[in-house]
């Protein structure tokens, strides 16, 4: 298999493949975690918790108010980078919103490709800047395992190999446009049984948190 | 320690495991913020205080037997079980250094309530035999005696005594209908008697009728701080069993933090069933009294005062604004610490910390955080709504030598009621 043929088949089956296990590994995660149930709280209730809820579905995504703890700048400037810039990256590429539409048949406009290619670039810097303090600081070396840097490094290879892809640095571009496309897959296959879960459940997670806590009157 | 236990306390752990604990472990990404909210990791810089890292057996047990790749790794043998040894060294983890405050649960951006987790993990603990010895002696002495202090019915009858001398005011006992049934910290009783007739005079001043159950009058729930449901189950039961029999409308929760949790929250989810009567704190009676024109007070106080919120009111609790309302009444310079209401620092002994003579040194380390708030603020005084945070404030200060008077909320109102025979006298 020369490199064509092997980003035809990264292209078409090998996306397939890797689509139907992280579709089916979600359902799984996601099962795993709702069939689990919860005990009907019998206390007698100051809100019902549902607008609470919601609305820390999202709050706890926004910068944190003047009275919040003092987080640590760092983690927050660069988390918000990585994130924002991951973002805009796998949702306004042109090629990407390409491969949505012919699966899903949505589509939207894209950003120019040098504006996304900044978000790459900040993307890149921000996870380099993270790993660095991971490693560096007591505190997070002291609380990371192996999950955490194999999902560092399951979201920073498709970056970067998309960005030297598109800029073609070094290796021929179908080769590294098969690199790419193979790293996505891979992270696609693994995603539903690493930490990159996270994407999805933090809603849920959220959701229980603010839920309980509205319940008992106050807004978490 | 046995097998069979360390099994006992595996099975209750799996019981705890519920949908919530489950979206919250899938979540975490080891980002580290809920150290910074933690009073006990900002205050010893200490890594193993991480809140999240105080669950890793839990999480692990999560891992190993609800999801599809835990299992296949243990099937592999690439997973460690847990073990007695483990559980050992987590002790210190889940019981000396956790109020249980919540802080955590209210900064972490995935939006794991950690505090929720804890207290299920505290089940498993004890279960398995890994509970403080402190808690285990409170335990017992609360379904012994009644209370986790052991402070028995006479010694209360000797402060209503008390209470007679000073005020002239009668402690009702076992009354049937009366509207409000009062319950108190054995802290409050042996400690801080003033709370027992300051709710006598403000009640009388009110006009409302009141009682204490000769047989549950405790309201502390030492069943919940060590993680064993059935024991506090029962404590709960016992004064539901008082309220039902005395017909009250109303079960006041005193000022104490986790009693408030234990019977308003925890208590009708470890009975199995609803209530039949309201429960309130009694900062949220002294609001409702205030609304309704029956809280009368006279006099300001000039000095420079702040209120610590016991967590378990507030972020764990929802009660945010009486206080406030409250303290206004009385206080002309009332300020705020930087961290207030529901962002509050724990005073460093909530959770059953108090009760673990283990955690007696890193309690008091636990306390720099307020002392840094206080010396912030540079004011005259503290006012609190719980025995358990006024205690460790107190002695707290005293370790750093500070001179700060500590007083609780229902206590500065009644000093301040307007004299009875003179209201009287002006209506007429």
């Amino acid at each position: 298999m020369n490199s064509a043929e092997f980003l035809l088949w990264v292209r078409g089956s090998g996306l397939q493949i890797a689509l139907w296990i992280f579709l089916f590994g979600m359902l799984i995660r996601l099962l795993e975690i709702f069939l689990l149930g919860r005990k009907k709280n019998l206390a007698e209730l100051r809100a019902s918790g549902t607008a609470a809820g919601l609305r820390t579905m999202i709050s706890r995504s926004l910068p944190p108010g003047g009275n919040i703890i003092h987080r640590p700048r760092f983690t927050f400037v660069a988390g918000y980078a990585f994130h924002i810039g991951l973002f805009v990256v796998i949702f306004f590429l042109t090629p990407h919103i390409q491969v949505i539409e012919s699966l899903t048949g949505l589509a939207w406009p894209a950003l120019p490709t040098p504006v996304v290619d900044i978000f790459t670039v900040i993307s890149l810097v921000a996870m380099l800047a993270l790993l660095w303090h991971r490693l560096a600081s007591r505190l997070l070396n002291f609380l990371s395992n192996g999950g955490d840097y194999l999902a560092w490094t399951l979201t920073f290879m498709p970056l970067l190999t998309g960005y030297m892809a598109y800029h073609h640095l070094w290796f021929p571009y179908t080769g590294l446009l098969a690199a790419h496309i193979l790293s996505v897959e891979l992270l696609l296959i693994l995603f539903p049984f690493t930490k990159l879960t996270h994407t999805f459940t933090i809603f849920i997670a959220r959701w229980y948190n603010g839920m309980m806590a509205g319940e008992k009157g106050v807004q978490s | 320690m046995s097998k069979t236990s360390l099994e006992r306390g595996l099975n209750i752990l799996r019981e705890q495991i519920d949908s919530p604990t489950a979206a919250f472990f899938s979540s975490c990404v080891h980002c580290g913020l809920c150290a910074q909210a933690c009073l006990f990791y900002t205050e010893t810089c200490n890594p193993a205080y991480i809140p999240i890292r105080k669950l890793e057996p839990m999480r692990r047990l999560w891992e190993q037997e609800y999801t599809l790749t835990g299992k296949l790794k243990k099937l592999l043998g690439l997973s460690r079980p847990i073990t007695h040894e483990e559980l050992e060294q987590w002790q210190e983890l889940v019981y000396n250094s956790c109020s249980l405050c919540g802080r955590c649960s209210l900064v972490c951006p995935a939006g794991l309530d950690l505090t929720y987790m804890i207290r299920k993990f505290r089940e498993g603990m004890a279960a398995s035999g890994h509970a403080p010895e402190g808690l285990i002696g409170a335990t017992t002495r609360a379904v012994e005696l009644g209370s986790p202090m052991g402070v028995t019915l006479k010694a209360l009858e000797a402060q209503a005594k008390h209470v007679k001398a000073d005020s002239g005011l009668d402690i009702p006992f076992d009354v049937e209908g009366a509207e409000y049934l009062v319950l108190l910290s054995s802290m409050e009783i042996i400690n801080y008697p003033e709370y027992l007739q300051a709710v006598a005079r403000i009640f009388h001043q009110a006009k409302k009728t009141w009682t204490i159950s000769s047989e549950a009058f405790e309201a502390t729930n030492s069943g919940i701080q060590i993680g064993v449901s059935d024991i506090a189950a029962e404590l709960v039961q016992r004064v539901v069993d008082a309220a039902e029999k005395l017909r009250v409308k109303t079960v006041i929760s005193p000022e104490c933090g986790h009693a408030y949790t234990a019977i308003r929250w925890e208590g009708p989810n470890l009975i199995g069933r609803p209530f039949g009567f309201r429960v309130r704190h009694i900062l949220e009676v002294l609001d409702e009294l205030r609304e309704q024109g029956l809280l009368q007070v006279e006099g300001v106080e000039d000095a420079r005062m702040t209120f610590h919120d016991p967590c378990q009111l507030v972020r764990r609790g929802g009660v945010i604004e009486a206080p406030r309302n409250l303290i206004r009444m009385v206080a002309r310079n009332f300020v705020e610490m930087k961290d207030h209401g529901k962002m509050n620092w724990c005073c460093g002994a909530g959770g059953g910390v108090s009760a673990n003579e283990d955690a007696a040194e890193i309690r008091l380390k636990a306390f720099k955080r307020k002392k840094k708030q206080l010396e912030r603020l540079q004011v005259d005084g503290l006012v609190t709504a719980c025995a358990n945070c006024r205690i460790q404030i107190e002695e707290g200060l005293e370790e750093n030598d500070m001179d700060m008077p500590v007083i609780g909320l229902t206590e500065m109102l009644a000093s301040h009621l307007k004299d009875e025979e003179a209201r009287e006298g002006g209506a007429t």
